[in-house]
């Protein structure tokens, strides 16, 4: 650990936090129809799109007709992205002329767009043509990120509403995540990103002379020369920037982040990872705000500041220790390397960038990667499990993490709630049956699709652990990770799992769909039966939500409830990995 | 058979002997599914039993260990059932004293024609009228239509002097089971046999009629939920285990699933529930419904009757203050007429001022031929017709209306008293004697000792006060600033109460209040804790949901204790149940796998001494903690009044960060124990 590393993690935060006000504030704007700088051009835009579908802005809807809006709209995007997919080989924008997609990975891929999961089980340069990407996946990365804003925004309104049955209306929330928030953020991001060497074209890929050929052996023994390189090109800058912004993570790009055409730059990594917690942290404020409590989002925005910090600090920490049994190697920082375990790290990202990406791109559910996880030693590799299993409730995803993080308030609330000797009350909001029991179904589903799947890939030697390329814990860690990041709809891989096969395409595409739409549904009944609710007005008797005490508790709630679960697979993956190591055994 | 025979210890033998019993009963898998929590132990035990039996008819698995485990798993299911009996067990005890008060008695039935019959009480019906004498038992529930008589209520209340019930007014009602002293009355019944306020309040202690309230509702389902993920966390743990080379035997798993399922909070929560209802009762308050007890501790708006809660029941009239042109002795004879017949303690002070300041005597009220004009709610003024004299005496305005209606004026002078008076804290009555104003009475108001400080307390919880009282605004600024109460309610009549009550409900708020009379009766029905006065008429005790058996006014702020003490209990109990898992786990999952992988003893920070002590010690530290908890469960958590913050930070401390270290100790301590025993 150097001091450089904490100065440019420093750096990061407080950047974070900085930009969390102005975000908060413009997104309490956008979202409560007020006036913003950006009505002039975008305000004409909005109401043409409503006129040409017929969508009345005014109607307010329950929560019941909120789902369906929302179910309707991704299953309607799913399928558009399905078929072509399919279809790419007939469709325009394929100078590779790449065939249709095979459908069990079309599928997967589909609904792991649509999930904002973004889960890889392909290699896009080889797989999917550029109509696909940019009408497939990126208009996923905005359309998914924008139905998270608007179940948020719908959460918070439920919590700020009084007496009422409804919630805003899908579309128009939708609509507005979209132009006010998403796209001109991306615009200006991806000319950002152009500016430091991001490439943006339509191009055939370049098949370039390498300077030193090379002498391969192939898998049938031969050996042979290679002289050629293929340089894929293609339209990355644009969705680079949303695949960031939206907490999406799907790389154009197989190597993703650590791809230099993706992220070039020390300016540009530093760039990515600020836009991933750029939404997610200025929707506390925005919470704050529309609940009429500041300070309570201050304090949610804090539980996950330290939270993240954890991760950071364990990850920077473990990274920095490099691999004790690797004598060999010169694991030192000096003025030209950085030292510590450099497997599968970007030299030009070094410890602190990749650590700190790691834990970022994990906490926010955004999976994109500049590093692979599988190459960290097992206990900074069990801080992206962690996060993940956490509930994706550090920043999380683009409004998802917020919903996600109140589940765990309303659960935090009423735990402790009763401990002030009243029914538990969560903003003037009393935490009644109904509530416990859809915030205990959300945080039931986690643990039963990933523990779930997970335990029964490891019962099927043909079909789960087939795909390993590492066994014991570490093998563990890679089937956990799968169905952890699927789940959580983080989408980034451990790597090391042949993901690309029928049982892990179809069972990581339930987890996927089941870990976003299942636990939205639960999120959104507590939003309507909270709205209908009267606010008791606060008074010292009332459970305070804004102090730093409740941080604490919030904290540790998030700690206990995700500990608690999954402590003993951890203890035999990760853990008992790392005990092993010191003992002097890899895997 | 009093009541007050109820502050019994803790661990009184007799129902701790019932409760070991009934402990026992319960294990009837029907009444354990009410529990899930504790069910799934339940489940376990079984589970295990069988297994045991399977294992020693085949001499497989390890006997020594097995067996203990299952004796723990069924001592932990038992402990919870006697947590349960135990508190259920005092409720009886307080039911058996009050069912030797429904004894069968005779009643004296009075027939239509004036006949009266002998019948048993539980052949009375809603109706009936029944003549009840000196010595005898009050049949039944009902309602005094005649006579006057002192009733020994010592049964019900556990208060031994004698109270006065007489026909009409606000001290109409008689309970079955009460003994009449003196004189003859009437009584109309007005509850069926069975449905007697003692047959309610058996029902009531015993927990027969027991539904579980919404919070406790909430949090089962908080608990359940709880169970199943750990369910989901253990029954997965198997397939990773044997992936790992190093699988587990049903009776370390189903060790490892009790010891992370909330216990703790689900082997206490009934007792906490039923123990709460039970501390009410010591405080001789009755409560319709645990859920009644529940909203106390979330109140936000106490509605206090000045009179008789904040400030001693009697103001005192302690000056004559003549209008010009008056003397203060024709000031105080007009006053004493008008008192003469006003039976109130106000009424008699004013008697006893105008006899000890101008040696007026107290007129023989048979001789005056006089008409009293009896005080009402509307009018707001009481007097005397006597010899061609009008006197009125009331509040300002009332007599103001008075005089105006006759044509006169209210001198300003007057006005200026009254004012000064009122400013004083005092309360003013104003006399008029034909249509001219007299002067001004002076009574005043003393404020109970003690009651500043409690409603500082009450502010600090966040409750607010409001004092309601007849008085003028500025008498009742007056009161209000020396008490202080948070805000009045001043020259309240029924109606502005029952708004006053609708307005803040509307805010969200929940309001208590206490009261006695029938106009009370829809503003009791209307709060969300509504206090009525055993005291009080029939109507009154029906439309609120608790009772008070002392008619003590001021126990509203007791009940607010109670009800916050009830779920500060759950919730201390479920943070420390959920904080204890840490510990479990750091017992539990390295001798589950450290046989395999040694290096995994690195978790073993306790340094148990084996797998088995390890796995005996949790499971044995789980069981414990429920029967060491249950003193904590009856009694109810420490309570001080404070701020809701700083009760969290105190409780959090305590229940969470202590919830987490506990364990490690106890766990340690166990097996430390176990190993010296050669149990493992």
């Amino acid at each position: 650990m150097t001091q450089n590393g904490w100065l440019q993690i420093a750096l990061f935060i407080a950047a974070v936090l900085f930009l969390a006000r102005p975000m908060g504030s413009y997104m309490t704007a956008v979202f409560e129809r007020r006036k913003t700088f950006l009505d002039p051009v975008v305000g004409p835009c909005e109401r043409l799109l409503y006129r040409v579908t017929g969508v009345d802005p005014d109607q307010e809807m329950r929560w019941t007709q909120y789902a369906v809006a929302m179910l309707v709209f991704s299953a309607a995007t799913l399928l558009l992205t399905y078929v072509v997919e399919r279809l790419q080989a007939y469709l325009p924008w394929n100078p590779q002329h790449l065939p249709g997609v095979e459908s069990s990975i079309a599928l997967n891929t589909a609904i792991s767009f649509t999930t904002n999961t973004n889960w890889q089980a392909y290699t896009p340069e080889s797989t999917m043509s550029y109509l696909t990407q940019m009408l497939g996946l990126s208009t996923h990365n905005f359309w998914s990120a924008a139905v998270g804003l608007a179940l948020a925004i719908a959460f918070v309104r439920g919590i700020a509403r009084r007496e009422m049955k409804t919630l805003g209306n899908f579309w128009v929330d939708l609509t507005r995540g979209t132009l006010w928030v998403l796209l001109p953020i991306s615009i200006v991001y991806s000319l950002a990103l152009v500016s430091q060497g991001v490439v943006q074209n339509l191009r055939p890929y370049d098949t370039v002379k390498i300077v030193e050929p090379q002498t391969v052996t192939g898998t049938d023994g031969k050996t042979s020369t290679v002289t050629t390189q293929t340089i894929a090109q293609g339209p990355v800058a644009s969705q680079e920037a949303i695949k960031m912004l939206g907490t999406n993570g799907g790389g154009f790009f197989n190597a993703n982040s650590a791809h230099p055409f993706e992220n070039p730059t020390p300016f540009t990594n530093f760039l990515q990872m600020l836009s991933i917690f750029l939404i997610p942290a200025g929707l506390c404020i925005t919470l704050g705000k529309m609940v009429h409590s500041p300070k309570h989002g201050w304090a949610v925005l804090a539980a996950m500041v330290v939270l993240w910090c954890a991760g950071t600090f364990t990850a920077y920490w473990a990274e920095s220790q490099g691999n004790p049994l690797l004598h060999n190697v010169d694991a030192r920082v000096t003025q030209t390397q950085s030292g510590g375990n450099m497997e599968g790290k970007e030299v030009r990202f070094g410890i602190a960038n990749s650590a700190l990406f790691a834990t970022v791109t994990t906490d926010a559910s955004c999976g994109a990667v500049n590093s692979m996880h599988d190459s960290f030693t097992p206990l900074g590799g069990m801080v992206p499990m962690v996060n993940i299993l956490l509930g994706e409730v550090v920043f999380g995803g683009v409004g998802a993490g917020l919903y996600g993080m109140l589940v765990f308030v309303v659960m935090a609330v009423f735990i402790a709630g009763l401990m002030v000797g009243r029914t538990p009350e969560y903003l003037g909001k009393k935490i009644e049956s109904f509530d416990v029991q859809m915030a205990m179904l959300y945080l039931l589903i986690f643990p039963l699709l990933i523990l779930g799947f997970a335990s029964i890939a490891v019962l099927m030697p043909n079909l789960g652990l087939s795909s390993l390329s590492n066994h014991g814990p570490h093998g563990l860690s890679e089937i956990l990770y799968a169905y952890t990041s699927a789940t959580g709809n983080n989408g980034s891989a451990f790597a090391g799992l042949s993901a690309n096969t029928h049982w892990y395409n179809y069972s990581l595409a339930a987890a996927m769909f089941f870990g976003r739409f299942m636990m939205i549904i639960p999120m959104l009944a507590i939003a309507g039966n909270l709205a209908g609710k009267k606010i008791v007005p606060s008074s010292a008797g009332t459970f305070p939500v804004t102090t730093p005490l409740f941080t604490v508790l919030l904290t540790g709630v998030i700690l206990i409830v995700g500990a608690l679960t999954f402590f003993p697979v951890l203890a035999l993956g990760p853990v008992l990995e790392h005990l092993l190591m010191r003992a002097g055994q890899l895997f | 058979m009093s009541m007050q025979a109820k502050r019994r210890s803790l661990f009184d033998p007799k129902i701790m002997r019932r409760a070991s019993v009934d402990a026992l009963v319960k294990l009837n898998p029907r009444e354990m599914m009410k529990n899930p929590v504790m069910f799934v132990v339940e489940l376990g035990s079984v589970l295990t039993t069988v297994l045991l039996i399977v294992n020693m008819a085949m001499h497989t698995g390890n006997f020594r260990f097995n067996v203990q485990i299952t004796i723990w798993l069924w001592f932990t299911v038992l402990f919870a059932n006697f947590a349960e009996a135990m508190a259920e067990g005092r409720g009886k005890a307080q039911a058996d004293a009050l069912r030797l008060a429904k004894s069968e008695t005779t009643a004296y039935l009075v027939g239509k024609s004036g006949t009266v019959e002998e019948v048993p009480s539980s052949q009375l019906h809603v109706g009936d009228v029944v003549r009840v004498s000196a010595g005898q038992m009050v049949p039944g529930d009902g309602e005094v239509i005649e006579g006057v008589a002192s009733v020994d209520e010592s049964a019900i209340t556990g208060e031994s002097a004698p109270v006065i019930r007489e026909a009409g007014g606000d001290r109409s009602a008689v309970t079955g089971g009460t003994r009449v002293l003196s004189d003859i009355i009437s009584v109309r019944i007005t509850a069926n046999p069975g449905e007697t306020f003692l047959d309610r309040m058996i029902a009531l202690v015993e927990g027969a009629e027991r539904q579980k309230t919404p919070n406790e509702i909430a949090l089962n389902i908080l608990l359940s939920g709880l169970t199943i993920i750990f369910l989901l966390a253990v029954v997965t743990l198997q397939p990773f285990a044997k992936y790992s080379g190093a699988p587990q035997t049903v009776f370390v798993l189903i060790s490892l699933l009790v010891c992370l399922i909330p216990t703790t909070i689900g082997g206490l929560l009934s007792a906490i529930g039923i123990a709460g209802m039970d501390r009410l009762v010591q405080h001789n308050v009755l409560a319709t419904s645990g859920r009644a007890v529940e909203a106390a501790g979330d109140v936000n708006t106490l509605l206090l009757d000045k009179t008789g809660t904040i400030t001693i029941g009697n103001r005192q009239a302690a000056e004559f203050i003549p209008a010009p042109g008056v003397t203060a002795e024709q000031l105080a004879d007009a006053s004493q007429l008008s008192s003469l017949s006003d039976e109130t303690p106000e009424g008699r002070s004013i008697v006893v001022l105008a006899k000890e300041q101008f040696n007026l005597r107290g007129r023989e009220l048979g001789q005056l031929h006089a008409e009293f004009i009896p005080f009402s709610a509307t009018t707001r003024m009481s007097g005397i017709e006597v010899d061609g004299r009008s006197i009125r005496k009331g509040a300002v305005d009332a007599i103001a209306r008075y005089l105006i209606d006759l044509g006169a004026p209210m001198p300003d002078a007057v006005r200026a008293n009254v004012e000064e008076i009122a400013r004083k804290g005092g309360t003013p009555l104003v006399v008029a004697e034909n249509g001219r104003a007299m002067g001004v009475i002076y009574l005043k108001d003393v404020v109970k000792g003690g009651m500043k400080e409690r409603f500082e307390q009450l502010r600090a919880m966040g409750i607010r006060t409001i004092m309601i009282t007849g008085d003028n605004p500025l008498t009742a600024a007056a009161i209000a600033r020396e008490a202080g109460v948070d805000d009045f309610l001043a020259e309240a009549k029924p109606k502005d109460k029952m708004d006053l009550i609708k307005r803040e409900q509307a805010e969200g708020k929940l309001v208590a209040m206490t009261g006695d009379g029938t106009n009370d009766a829809p503003a009791l029905a209307q709060a969300d804790v509504g206090v009525a006065m055993n005291s009080g008429t029939q109507a009154a005790k029906e439309a609120g949901n608790m009772v008070d058996l002392d008619s003590n006014p001021t126990k509203l702020i007791e009940i607010v204790a109670i009800g916050k003490q009830l779920l500060m209990t759950r919730g201390a109990l479920t943070t420390f149940s959920i904080s204890n898992d840490i510990a479990k786990y750091f017992a539990i999952i390295p001798a589950m796998f450290a046989g395999v992988f040694p290096v995994l003893n690195a978790l073993n920070i306790m340094h148990l001494h084996n797998a088995e002590s390890a796995v005996l010690s949790a499971v044995i530290f789980n069981a414990l903690v429920i029967v060491g908890l249950i003193p904590l469960a009856l009694r109810g958590v420490g309570y001080k009044p404070m701020s809701a913050a700083a009760l969290l930070q105190r409780n959090l401390v305590v229940y969470g960060f202590g919830g987490i270290i506990v364990p490690f100790v106890g766990i340690k301590l166990l097996d430390m124990l176990i190993v010296a025993l050669h149990l493992a």
